[in-house]
């Protein structure tokens, strides 16, 4: 299991993969905004997403789950 | 003027209350309900809450923002920079209310906001632009065309952009096709507008910036340059004045330029002139911004000179109170940006500040909204404080940087402090030899 983790504190701008979706190593599965910025969270590596933990609007801290593959 | 709304928040909102405080005039503050529990909107006199943390729901809804100003029966309203500030409706409808907008006319404002537009003006005016599009570009074939012509790598940018946003440089034509497309739709989520432009990328270089001020009775003198190129993200996070890199003749010239790019366009109050230098200190003109700018303190340092004072006394049709030929400037200013973010990935973190104490210092401004104890939001910019050094010359101002960072404390948030340690200890920043790239190049070489 792998799991897909906040690079920083922010808000879900959008969410990018669905559940059962195949994903490829460095693909963008959701992005973050924070103080003006937008990040692309990606993918280390490829794998099938098994659960999408969070959604737009949510506000995750540095290091939460944002989706789990396997 | 006996009362002023402040339409801005965090450390402008801050500074702009202590010249009102200085000239005897009662300021508003308004605030959104993130920002209830900082310092300047507790000590405030009146202070009314304008909605939800968002900036559309609080600092960019004009209606509501009008609304109280009416409501208190204020003279003008200051709109710091960022927000509302570039805004030319805002401005119309400010004017429309029978309130003073404290900053340059609605059609000047606009005028620059286009940066088609002020190419095209400072092309008329004679400053030199960067080489690159006559117009905006129609698609990507002109695009690639165009680039063909002045030489990759190129920058495209969007019309209606700035603060560094939907700028993207291209190194080659597959880039550049793709760069396009993803910065075409980014401008139109962003602005509203996807109308793109192209400039020749020029390397090496370095943001050199010149304040000027200009007065209704047709007066425009210049506050002499900013060196800006201390950048990540294409968001400037050291200024210093004067540039330790150009010499007398360009420094003369380039502050000569901005007067004239100035008086083409009939110029009142305070604003900014942003030139890109090359290696040769070839200049030529960015933007122009068209409000107080963020690093203005050091402008204040070397002239002491109050700039929101100067901005008041226009904006109720007071000529400026000195010529160019009676300025004059003495000493050297260095500005740090504090921002709550990961000094190596400069990724925000936002987060409660546990303690935030500094020495004081003969020297030593600090500008800031926030204090102890208080909560830095996701909502908006990162930045947490300004600390602005002076001192007789540039070896004395790193001299007391140093110190100053040694002294200071700020704990409980993820901030950049540790990079000002690396800098201040770093040969090249020291001899001032830096470019727009130094961070990039810095964090490369640690990374390695």
């Amino acid at each position: 299991m792998k799991e897909v983790t906040a690079s920083m504190a922010g808000t879900v701008l959008n969410v990018l993969v669905s559940e059962g979706e195949s994903v490829s190593a460095g693909q963008a599965v959701l992005t973050l905004e924070s103080m003006k910025m937008e990040i692309p969270i990606e993918a280390a590596a490829e794998g099938e997403v098994e659960s999408v933990n969070v959604t737009v609007g949510d506000f995750v801290n540095e290091g939460d789950v944002l989706v789990v593959m396997k | 003027m006996k009362k002023i709304l402040i339409a801005n928040r965090g450390e402008i909102a801050a500074r702009i209350v202590k010249t009102c405080e200085k000239l005897q005039i009662e300021p508003v503050i308004v605030y959104s309900q993130a920002d209830k529990d900082l310092p300047y909107v507790k000590d405030a006199n009146i202070a009314h809450e304008i909605g939800e943390p968002p900036v559309v729901k609080s600092y960019l809804n004009s209606e509501r923002i009008l609304e109280i100003a009416l409501h208190e029966k204020v003279d003008a309203i200051h709109p710091g920079y960022g927000f509302l500030s570039e805004n030319a409706d805002f401005v119309r409808k400010v004017e429309n209310a029978n309130i003073k907008f404290i900053g340059p006319s609605a059609d000047v404002v606009e005028e620059m906001g286009d940066k088609v537009k002020a190419r095209k003006t400072m092309q008329d005016a004679g400053v030199p632009v960067v080489p690159g599009s006559d117009g905006p570009l129609s698609d990507v074939e002109e695009a690639v065309q165009l680039a063909a012509d002045i030489g990759y790598p190129v920058m495209i940018k969007a019309s209606a952009g700035g603060g560094g946003i939907g700028m993207q440089r291209c190194e080659d034509e597959k880039a550049l096709r793709t760069a396009f497309i993803s910065s075409q739709n980014r401008a139109k989520a962003y602005f509203g507008n996807d109308e793109m432009f192209m400039e020749r990328f020029i390397s090496n270089s370095r943001h050199i910036e010149v304040q000027i001020f200009g007065d209704e009775q047709g007066n425009v003198v210049h506050l002499f340059e900013r060196d800006c190129s201390i950048q990540r993200r294409h968001q400037k996070v050291i200024e210093e004045t004067p540039s330790p890199f150009l010499s007398e003749e360009v420094r003369r010239q380039i502050c000569e330029a901005a007067v004239q790019a100035g008086k083409h366009v009939n110029y009142t109050n305070a604003g900014t002139v942003e030139f890109i230098v090359d290696e040769n200190e070839d200049f030529y003109f960015l933007e122009m911004n068209t409000r107080l700018q963020v690093e203005h303190p050091i402008t204040e340092m070397i002239t002491g000179l109050d700039l929101v004072e100067w901005q008041i006394n226009v904006a109720q049709s007071k000529p400026l109170p000195y010529l160019q030929g009676e300025l004059t400037k003495s000493g050297h200013s260095i500005e740090y940006r504090i921002y709550a973010e990961d000094p190596h990935t400069f990724l925000p973190s936002p987060g409660k500040i546990e303690k935030f104490q500094y020495p004081t210092i003969e020297g030593v401004r600090v500008d800031t909204g926030f204090s102890s104890q208080t909560q830095v939001t996701p909502f908006y910019d990162p930045m947490i404080a300004k600390v602005i050094i002076y001192a007789e010359d540039r070896d004395k101002a790193l001299e007391r940087s140093r110190r100053f960072f040694e002294e200071w404390t700020l704990g409980g948030i993820k901030h950049n402090g540790p990079l000002f340690d690396q800098v201040l200890n770093d040969e090249s920043f020291q001899k001032g030899e830096y470019t727009t790239n130094y961070l990039n190049e810095m964090i490369t070489k640690v990374e390695n």
